[in-house]
């Protein structure tokens, strides 16, 4: 049975222009149990306003999103997300951060803390459990927000261009962290990104999204050739050629 | 060694202050500064230690204290309260923002006399005077921090578990804390000059009271003394303040 369901999918914003902006129409999209699905498209198509309505944070305009065949009314702990600019509680410690989740679920202290070292452990962030955000890097702040998004065990995974604001190296390293997690512990993922190679080397299938109003425009099998270079350029490049038809008209 | 380099460069800040108290005592007694200009700096700690023997010193700030104090705390945990609520609730805003927009211009210290005729000459009215000085810039500060929150902190807590309410003050509150204490420091000060002036209006106790009853005696020293007592009041207080805020907001400071 499929995990997510897109169906119609419509969000148009009202604003404080005096024309409504349509932000996605139209979307219809079926994610598997445990499936990697990668989203790309050109800049202000939408992307991040799925993932938001998937989320529970925004209210649908039209259509209906159903997670295990119910509709999706408000956000949960059963749908994680991660922010390109990574949100995290200025205010908590690393540890504060990462637990915060489960004090939500009403775990107890003990409990709770070896979970949240586990997952700080996983991030390969030991030794700053007690240091606050502000004084980590961007890479070091992006692994603690997926160390505390992954803490609650979320089936589905929302990911919205993740490591866009870091550098390459860093970048690097979290999609191997990523898949290593993701290999271990199966979850259906809906990965935003404008990265085609990152699509490719991370997901088992890309939905490439039209200029605004955003729609699906194509889908590509990306679970092959991830082998060698060449495969992957190759396939980076099959997404390039659909994705460029799309920015020529933004 | 660190500790000790901080109490230096303190001194030194404040040496211009000391260099024009020595200089007023030094033309005090050389008589080059008429005596009817009011006691020198000396006299001044010569009456400062006779009310403070008395008893009189202890027991009128200690009724400001009170005073300045019930205000102030009833104000900030309202006034947040407000500010929050009418950033995130819109019957709230609809409600309090006219209010807001109404009152914010107007001169305090014009409510005096009406807060006197309300609550009377004793301590509500002072408490009052106190309570309506802080209220605006804590709601307004409030009101523009829990505003300016950003949606992915919200959502973030929300998709961890957190429910629409909670929102509210675990992540809405600790997220404008910034904002709100630098209202609630402004409230601090404009609340200890309201105070004051009530009590220097009509009063029967209180700092404000013992200047203009001093003065009206003509014992100016003691005037003096209580003037002192005031102002040092109202700097260190609004020092103490700054250390507290850098304390509870010790996670922004980047060197550590
Ligand atoms: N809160 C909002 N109010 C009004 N318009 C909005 C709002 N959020 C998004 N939009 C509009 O909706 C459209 C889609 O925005 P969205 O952020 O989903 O795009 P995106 O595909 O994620 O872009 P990017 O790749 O640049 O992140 C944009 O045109 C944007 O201006
Ligand atoms: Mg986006």
């Amino acid at each position: 049975m499929s995990k997510i369901e897109f169906a119609g999918v419509r969000k148009v914003f009202q604003g404080d222009t005096p024309n409504p902006v349509v932000a996605i129409d139209n979307i219809d999209l079926t994610v598997r149990q445990d499936e990697f699905v990668s989203i790309v498209g050109p800049s202000g198509c939408g992307k991040s306003t799925l993932l938001y309505l998937l989320g529970g944070f925004l209210d649908l305009s039209g259509g209906e999103i159903r997670v295990d065949g119910r509709a999706v009314t408000e956000p949960g702990p059963d749908r994680g997300i991660v922010f390109q600019h990574f949100a995290l509680f200025p205010w908590k410690t690393v540890l504060g951060n990462v637990e915060y989740g489960l004090a939500e679920q009403g775990m107890g202290k003990a409990e709770r803390r070896e979970i949240a070292q586990g997952y700080i452990d996983m991030v390969k962030l030991g030794g700053f459990e007690d240091t606050f955000p502000n004084r980590l890097s961007g890479g070091m702040q992006q692994r603690v927000a997926l160390a505390r998004t992954l803490a609650c065990d979320p089936d589905i995974l929302l990911m919205d261009e993740p490591f866009g604001a870091l550098d390459a190296q860093t970048r690097h390293i979290l999609q191997e962290e990523l898949l290593e997690i993701w290999s271990r512990r199966k979850k259906t993922v809906l990965f935003v990104t404008h990265d085609v190679r990152e699509a490719v080397i991370l997901a088992e299938r890309c939905v490439v999204v039209t200029a605004r109003p955003g729609r699906v425009k194509t889908e590509i099998d990306t679970s092959s050739g991830k082998a060698d270079g060449a495969a992957i350029e190759k396939k980076a490049e099959e997404i390039w050629d659909v994705l460029r038809e799309e920015l020529v008209r933004t | 060694m660190r500790p000790l380099a901080g109490l230096g460069r303190t001194a030194f800040y404040y040496t211009p202050l000391l260099i024009i108290g020595l200089a007023w005592e030094a033309m005090a007694r050389t008589g080059i500064l008429p005596p009817d200009l009011g006691p020198s700096p000396m006299q001044t700690i010569a009456a400062l230690r006779l009310l403070y023997t008395d008893g009189d010193l202890v027991m009128h700030a200690g009724i400001s204290f009170w005073r300045e104090f019930a205000g102030f705390a009833s104000s900030c945990v309202l006034g947040t309260a407000v500010g929050v609520g009418m950033a995130r609730v819109d019957w709230v805003r609809t409600v309090f923002r006219p209010i807001v927009t109404f009152l914010y211009p107007m001169p305090k210290s014009a409510l005096i006399p009406l807060l006197l005729l309300w609550f009377g000459i004793d301590h509500m009215s002072k408490i009052a005077a106190v309570f309506l000085g802080c209220l605006l810039p804590v709601v307004t500060s409030a009101f523009n921090g829990a505003r300016g929150v950003e949606p992915q902190l919200i959502w973030s807590a929300r998709s961890l578990g957190t429910s629409s309410t909670a929102i509210l003050w675990k992540i809405v509150l600790p997220a404008a804390l910034p904002d709100i204490l630098s209202g609630v420091r402004i409230a601090l000060s404009v609340s200890w000059l309201l105070l004051v002036s009530a009590e220097l209006l009509i009063s029967r106790s209180g700092l404000g009271f013992l200047i203009s009853y001093t003065g009206e005696s003509g014992d100016y020293s003691s005037m003096f003394a209580a003037i002192l007592v005031v102002v040092s009041i109202g700097f260190l207080a609004d020092r103490l303040f700054l250390h507290v805020i850098r304390w509870v907001l010790r996670y922004r400071d980047f060197t550590g």
